[in-house]
């Protein structure tokens, strides 16, 4: 048996905890429900024409923003969990989940927000955004893109099978040695966790080769450096900062994998094993990636603010310099991830001084924004109150980040709750914001109707006062002395704080309903709302210039670029009409190998996480069999006629004739 | 609903502000050459690996002394063995500058010939490799037996499977000219190529240095 299914039984689905087997039915209830009215409907041959073998950036962008709300629903779930415990195991009770269970469930929760909630949503936004900002057709590589989408879709989908089969690690989710070494976690869960992260990670390396290639190589004429949207300079940043810091993550994954499986000593307590290098490794990829984040989230705030004030970015250049001042810092911080670790007072002193100096590009990007609003007509919309809550938010959190960049003060607030609420005030307030924001800003483009704003700020207040709510009992328990990832604990004065935090947890669920609601009645509404200007913020990047939707290949022609706001620029020269003729477009053809590729890691990751052996060899030979398959496919581009071009803006322009 | 605005499109204006300002490029005279921009994404491509490759090094150099009671590096390494690897790898990267050559002067059958001559040469070091690895285990001196032995076989082994998936590539090529012959396509890939396989030769030059030549003198 062990032959076929490697460590697999039965024993291994866990039936006899309740809470797993109702996530589990809930999750199979969905899915069968989802297939069913597929089916039904008889979507199969378009889901697999129009999205699943597309390389239109656009629809990857979409694609890659509906896995993050997907996944973002299951980490908020293990939130919801871990504040109702915590807020009811005191003095004895030992509430409702087994110290077994939450464990899997924290390291859960910051593995999906993390990886399969905040980097989707952000490399979603990237491919929705650039190409039109730059006035490109595509990214440089569409195949590479599509590859890279469906490589996080696999990652994604073998932590969710972990909920079903076996376990999840329990170690946090960063998965610490020795800890997460094989005499300490002895079962599936760190195996579970290093292969979805490892697969997904090389989707994310790719993304960022394509995108770097993208922005460098195919601007618009005209489109110098100095002249590109704060947006995009922002992503090209993200992406250096991606191809830079993700191969350290491959390497510190696969050594601990080494470690698991062919019984190396890399960082075991013994034969001359390391455990502080992992956490040196995994740090100098961690730090970055935090900033790999929040920096297209500054380049998003600094578009919606421009735009709403109806004023280009006050300091461009300061803006653009501050962002590479960040990119290169974030390499040199992440000792401070681990002050207690005894590195020696002049090592400590050092990135204590680092981080402090990091602080001081994100303060100027503040001043950037405010001094945009000064004397603008600032509109309320709600991507600005999300920005505006940003502002505020973001930085309290960093002012509590520079508090612990004091070692001293660091040895009495490590892990504690402070450090919780610390770091959650700034992805919240930073990534998370910036992320509802970006959506309610660009939906309108991608999808050709607004969102309802009613409802979107009914979201934004509940988040924003369920924020507060929720994490600053978090800081006073941190003083408290509460440390993190406690299952239960003795002291009562704690429970009250907790209860609050639990409250404002509920509060931010309140705020995700409203954002369902927003999007069902915008899409029930959506003649009501729609977009026929293609420009329905008064916006000043080129993405505003093309219809919304725009038509699949973005551009009619290529446009010619003279200032930093260029479509601001064309409005007031009064170019925006339509090109007196047109010529034909190359355009990259759809493949099905990037979806087939990324499916086969699913089995992939899950053979190997189970040691079936067999599985793990064939679906590795599949995957680079089918590569190579595609290496001999030589059709992989076409031309658009002139004569269908103009047709498809011919029946576009009338509409957007309209705002010329 | 207004009339709709025609833009006539003067053309040549590169945004430079040498001709009026016009609003668009509709005449794309571009020809859509894909090969600079895969060769830019191919070189960034190699700089994640690069990275890659500094984690091992660093990796290596931190438990390069952590011998955990076992064999060390002075007792291990056979310099001479190595040396003719080495060679192995070097004269490699010389006959694909000769495939390489022989794109640009359009001879498929000489690009044939040396893709032919570099991959068995690939091939040799890394059947020596495996040779010396297997003699490493057999002797009890396997991965698993110190950290200094897991950073070394990660570190040498992690470059014979680029080497490796090389070779496999190499041969997806020689198959690619022979039915196709030489193309844009086909050059692109082989340029590429050409930049993977120098890159691994530069890589095993820091591996023969730090690891070997360094090792041994320890």
């Amino acid at each position: 048996m062990s032959m076929i299914f490697g460590k697999l039984t039965l024993k291994d689905i866990p039936l006899q905890e309740p809470i797993i087997v109702g996530a589990t039915l809930f999750m199979g209830v969905v899915a069968f429900a989802t297939v069913w009215l597929i089916t039904r409907h008889k979507k199969w041959g378009y889901l697999w024409n129009e999205w699943f073998t597309s390389v239109d950036h656009k629809k990857i962008g979409i694609m890659y923003i509906m896995l993050a709300f997907v996944m973002l629903m299951r980490g908020f779930a293990d939130a919801v969990m871990m504040r109702t415990q915590q807020a009811v195991a005191v003095a004895g009770a030992t509430g409702y989940l087994p110290p077994d269970h939450y464990d899997q469930i924290f390291t859960a929760h910051g593995v999906i927000m993390i990886f399969f909630m905040a980097m989707p949503f952000v490399i979603g936004l990237m491919n929705v955004v650039v190409p039109l900002q730059i006035g490109a057709r595509d990214v440089a590589f569409p195949f590479l893109n599509s590859l890279s989408f469906w490589l996080t879709v696999a990652g994604a989908a073998l932590i969710n099978v972990s909920l079903a089969v076996g376990e999840f690690a329990r170690t946090g989710w960063l998965a610490y040695p020795p800890l997460s070494e094989l005499s300490f976690s002895p079962g599936v869960g760190v195996d579970y966790y290093l292969w979805s992260l490892q697969i997904s990670g090389v989707g994310t390396t790719l993304a960022g080769v394509n995108f770097i290639a993208t922005i460098l190589k195919m601007r618009a004429p005209g489109m110098t450096l100095m002249r590109m949207p704060v947006f995009t300079w922002t992503t090209l940043c993200t992406n250096i900062l991606i191809v830079a810091a993700f191969p350290i993550l491959t390497v510190t994954l696969a050594l601990l994998s080494l470690d698991r499986y062919l019984g190396m000593h890399f960082f075991t307590n013994d034969m001359g094993g390391n455990p502080m290098m992992y956490v040196n490794l995994i740090w100098a990829w961690g730090h970055p990636e935090v900033y790999i984040l929040i920096l297209p989230m500054f380049g998003a705030f600094s578009e919606i603010i421009s735009t709403f004030s109806g004023k280009s970015l006050f300091g461009y250049k300061s803006m653009v310099y501050a962002t590479m001042a960040i990119a290169v810092l974030s390499f040199i911080v992440w000792l401070h991830h681990f002050f207690t670790m005894g590195a020696g007072a002049n090592v400590n002193a050092f990135f204590g001084i680092t981080t402090m100096i990091i602080s001081v590009p994100t303060g100027v990007k503040i001043f950037n924004w405010l001094f945009t609003m000064y004397r603008g007509r600032v509109r309320f919309t709600t991507p600005v109150l999300w920005t505006i809550g940003f502002m505020i938010t973001f930085t309290v959190g960093g002012m509590t980040g520079v508090m612990m960049a004091l070692p001293a003060a660091d040895f009495v607030l490590h892990n504690s709750l402070f450090l919780i609420a610390h770091f959650h005030n700034a992805i919240i307030g930073g990534v998370v914001f910036g992320c509802f924001a970006a959506l309610n800003y660009w939906f309108p483009k991608a999808f050709g109707f607004t969102l309802n704003e009613r409802l979107g700020k009914a979201s934004f207040w509940c988040w924003l006062i369920g924020f507060y709510v929720a994490f600053v009992p978090l800081y006073a328990l941190g003083f408290m002395g509460m440390t993190r990832r406690l299952n239960h604990y003795d002291n009562p004065a704690w429970q009250p704080w907790l209860i609050v935090a639990a409250v404002g947890a509920g509060i931010i669920l309140l705020g995700i309903m409203f954002q369902i609601a927003q999007l069902v009645v915008s899409v029930w509404k959506r003649e009501e709302y729609r977009d026929v200007t293609g420009d329905p913020w008064g916006g000043r990047t080129l993405e505003w210039s093309v219809s919304s939707p725009p038509p699949f290949y973005n551009f009619a022609a290529t446009p010619v670029v003279h200032d930093i706001d260029a479509w601001h620029d064309m409005k007031k020269r009064g170019q925006t009409g339509v090109p007196s003729h047109f010529a034909p477009i190359h355009m990259p053809r759809d493949t099905g190998a990037g979806f087939i590729i990324g499916m086969l890691c699913i089995p992939l990751g899950f053979a190997l996480v189970w040691h079936i052996w067999w599985l793990a060899i064939a679906s590795f030979v599949g995957t680079v069999a089918v590569a190579i398959v595609h290496s001999f496919n030589e059709d992989r581009d076409y031309y658009v006629l002139a004569e269908q071009v103009a047709e498809i803006e011919g029946r576009r322009t009338p509409a957007l004739a309209g705002e010329a | 609903m207004k009339t709709l605005r025609i833009l006539q499109t003067p053309g040549g204006d590169d945004g430079q502000g040498t001709v009026p300002p016009s609003a668009f490029h509709v005449d794309e005279h571009e020809h859509h050459d894909p090969a600079p921009t895969v060769q830019l994404g191919f070189w960034i491509y190699l700089m994640s690996d690069c990275i890659l490759f500094a984690g091992l090094f660093a990796t290596f150099a931190v438990l390069s002394q952590n011998f955990a009671g076992g064999p060390t590096g002075r007792e291990l390494f056979d310099l001479p063995y190595v040396a003719v690897e080495t060679a192995l790898l070097l004269l490699s990267s010389l006959s694909y500058g000769a495939a390489m050559l022989a794109v640009n002067a359009g001879r498929r059958g000489a690009v044939m010939f040396w893709l032919a001559v570099t991959f068995l040469l690939g091939l040799a070091f890394i059947g020596m490799e495996l040779n010396e690895f297997h003699h490493m285990i057999a002797e009890g001196a396997g991965p698993d037996r110190s950290g200094f032995l897991s950073a070394f076989f990660t570190l040498v082994g992690t470059h014979g499977l680029h080497v490796t998936s090389g070779l496999v590539w190499m041969a997806i090529m020689m198959v690619q000219l022979g039915l196709r012959g030489l193309n844009p396509t086909t050059n692109r890939r082989l340029m590429c190529l050409s930049l993977f396989w120098h890159f691994l030769d530069i890589v095993w030059i820091g591996v023969f240095s730090f690891v070997y030549l360094l090792g041994a003198a320890a």
